[in-house]
């Protein structure tokens, strides 16, 4: 019996990570001996996960489609022992981060992390990133196929790929096996959704040029429907022109998406297809034994049906208004009768997002133990997930996170925040965004309010680079510099629901961080007065427009 | 300037220098003859030229010497020799030296590519089938 429902590393997997870490020890004692510079030095740390923040290094460890076992996650807290500060910061790119590392202790860190499996390639660095995926994928209600087959065949495929290490900027995929996007397809370098055509057939939609930054854009169909088995022959195709005619004479227009832009999708269409016309038949063209090689080990764990209705959690429910708000906001429905999916909020009130501590990484690893399959998975909104819990755990769940300050009822409400590292790590920030997500979520903390005001996405950017999603939060917040006062720009109505992927519009001007929380306040009062018949706030100001916001927060002159 | 070849063309052989911004595609007749193709590497960073490699090995069959110069740094051989350069112009110290190591710092890659190396897939399968038999 595998003690996973994902993929294991066979022998070539693990030969091929062990070869890199030498190879990366190698050059990290050639960076040290002043045989490399740091300008040569710099794509090779980066492309290992290594990255220079404003106080030390940062190494970004890859959670492959946000699948994670106990067992990982439990090396994963040893090693922010043992080489960081004792604790990490889950990503909105399901990836890990640990602030605190020194150069001569990355390889170390890196062989540690080998041992369970895993890896920090190409977390950084102008390649193909990390693919995300549905952190619901195996145990989604709507889920047609699950997204992380294909998240592990590109892994494999982009990694170390000979032709795609020197792209002209990072290159992010994303994959979604479900009608209900919650991997932001449509904001991403590539997005691809898996759908059943008429005939019943499954393949994917492609999407190109998505992507937010400074210049936010919304991903155009390249391709309707692409037959699952030449997945890798259409990417390889994309990346082909993108690494061809990708602008390279300025960093912030070298996205595929600047290229999709410039030369209009019906071009960019022409050209990947041409490509693809002549690569199809070739050898990337996936054997059914190859796929369903990699299906199995996804297949899922063996659950039997259960009953729905628990007494106790009935009973629990009546009796303590948190956990009932936490079985509405946090748990979600499984495929499976009798389970269910549970998110553990990593913001706490008061906390900064998707920070967790070594113990608290241990705690969630032996609840997944317990109650999960051993099994947890990293959402984008910098949450875990507990993919496959009977009901009938719930109330032991809930008090096992409860007892790791994880069981906040706050999933998809106001304090449920994104946020970026910002200036407290980054150097490329103009204004801090963990502080103020921090001030928002203390000043929101009561769960009645939240669940009061419902579903609402904050996201915070330090700066430009978006990091933090602010162009698709409900509400969106920016860090800007302003002769060395750091202020920031709200924007209101961003959403990244498919179908439904929108940018948010600038309110007004920008505020000094001390009225944020002001602004927000008069925003939300402003919904609530307005709101009719279950809206969300976004809905109202789809609704009304920004005037009666605008005027709450900067008065009617 | 160190070239790096077991077997270094004589100086006059039939030569093409590409810049990494030519369309290799559409070279035509201009490849006809040609022995020796250079391709540069402006900047380690630009990658360019690994594509303008695969093209004219995998898809225009150009079976002469393939070097790469400018830009070329020992960390980028594997890469290299996976794209199709077999000759190199390096200035780097140790160069030499490296590229022997670099044919064997990977055994395993998972990209088919013209060098014919068989991936980790086509490994897995192979031994499949013979378990299988
Ligand atoms: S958005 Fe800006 S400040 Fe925030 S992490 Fe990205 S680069 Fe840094």
């Amino acid at each position: 019996m595998p003690d996973t429902h994902f993929y294991r590393y066979d022998a070539y997997d693990r030969a091929l990570v062990g070869e890199r870490i030498a190879q990366f020890r190698d050059q990290v004692r050639r960076r040290i001996a002043g045989e490399l510079t740091e300008e040569q030095f710099k794509p090779l740390r980066l492309t290992n996960g290594l990255y220079l923040q404003l106080h030390a290094y940062m190494l970004r460890i890859a959670i492959p489609y946000g699948t994670i076992s106990a067992r990982q996650l439990r090396k994963l807290a040893e090693i922010a022992r043992k080489y960081d500060r004792g604790y990490g910061h889950f990503t909105t790119r399901q990836n890990l981060q640990l602030n605190w590392i020194r150069l001569e202790d990355a390889p170390d860190a890196l062989a540690m992390l080998a041992e369970v499996d895993m890896h920090a390639m190409q977390t950084s660095g102008n390649v193909i990133r990390n693919v995300t995926a549905d952190h619901f994928a195996g145990a989604a209600v709507d889920e047609i196929e699950d997204p992380r087959i294909w998240c592990e065949i590109v892994r494999q495929w982009s990694t170390l790929h000979p032709e795609f290490s020197f792209l002209p900027r990072k290159f992010k995929i994303a994959i979604t096996g479900s009608p209900n996007d919650r991997v932001a397809v449509r904001v991403h370098d590539v997005g691809l959704r898996l759908w059943r055509n008429g005939q019943g057939e499954v393949g994917f939609e492609v999407i190109v040029g998505g992507g937010l930054g400074r210049t936010p854009l919304i991903g155009k169909t390249l391709r309707e429907f692409l037959p699952k088995d030449e997945l890798l022959a259409y990417l390889e195709a994309t990346l082909r022109v993108y690494n061809r005619y990708g602008r390279r004479d300025n960093l912030y227009k070298a996205r595929i998406k600047i290229l999709v832009h410039e030369i209009g999708v019906e071009k960019m269409r022409e050209e990947v297809e041409a490509e693809y016309a002549a690569t199809r038949n070739s050898a990337l063209k996936l054997a059914p034994e190859t796929i369903e090689g990699i299906a199995r080990q996804f297949a899922p764990p063996p659950l039997r049906a259960k009953r729905t209705r628990v007494p106790e959690v009935e009973a629990l429910k009546l009796e303590n208004r948190a956990f009932a708000l936490w079985l509405k906001s946090n748990v979600a429905p499984h495929r499976v009768a009798g389970h269910a999916i549970v998110t553990a909020s990593l913001k706490p009130a008061g906390a900064p997002p998707g920070d967790a501590s070594a113990a608290q990484m241990e705690g969630v690893a032996d609840i997944a133990d317990a109650y999960s399959q051993g099994e947890l998975r990293v959402s984008h909104e910098q949450n875990l997930v507990f993919p496959h819990v009977a009901i009938e755990s719930l109330p032991a769940v809930w008090r096992a996170l409860d007892a790791l300050g994880f069981a906040e009822a706050n999933v998809g409400k106001i304090t449920d925040i994104i946020a970026c590292p910002g200036l407290d790590y980054c150097a490329l920030a103009n204004a801090r965004s963990i502080p103020v997500a921090q001030s928002i979520s203390t000043h929101f903390a009561s769960l009645a309010r939240q669940h009061d005001i419902g579903d609402l996405k904050i996201k915070i950017s330090g700066c430009i680079n978006a990091c933090g999603h602010h162009h698709v939060g409900h509400i969106g917040i920016l860090g800007v510099d302003r002769n060395g006062v750091e202020l920031y720009q709200i924007s209101l109505g961003g959403d990244v629901d498919f179908g439904n992927t929108a940018l948010g519009s600038i309110l007004g001007p920008a505020v000094e961080a001390d009225k944020v929380v002001e602004a927000v306040d008069a925003l939300v009062a402003t919904y609530l007065e307005a709101r009719i018949d279950g809206e969300r706030f976004v809905d109202t100001y789809r609704r009304l427009g920004a005037q009666p916001f605008k005027e709450s927060v900067y008065g009617n002159s | 300037m160190e070239i790096l070849k077991e077997e270094p063309l004589p100086p006059e052989v039939p030569t093409l220098v590409l810049p990494n911004t030519e369309d290799v595609l559409a070279l035509g007749d201009r490849l006809d003859g040609v022995e020796l193709i250079i391709l540069d590497f402006p900047k380690f960073t630009d990658g360019r030229a690994y594509s303008q490699a695969r093209l004219l090995r995998e898809r225009l069959g150009y079976t002469g010497e393939l070097r790469a110069s400018g830009a070329v740094f020992i960390d980028q051989i594997p890469f290299l020799l996976r794209c199709g350069f077999d000759s190199f112009a390096s200035a780097q110290k140790g160069f030499s030296e490296a590229l022997d190591k670099a044919r064997t710092l990977f055994s395993v890659v998972y990209q088919p590519t013209g060098d014919g190396r068989a991936t980790a897939n086509e490994l897995r399968l192979q031994r499949r089938a013979a378990v299988a038999a």
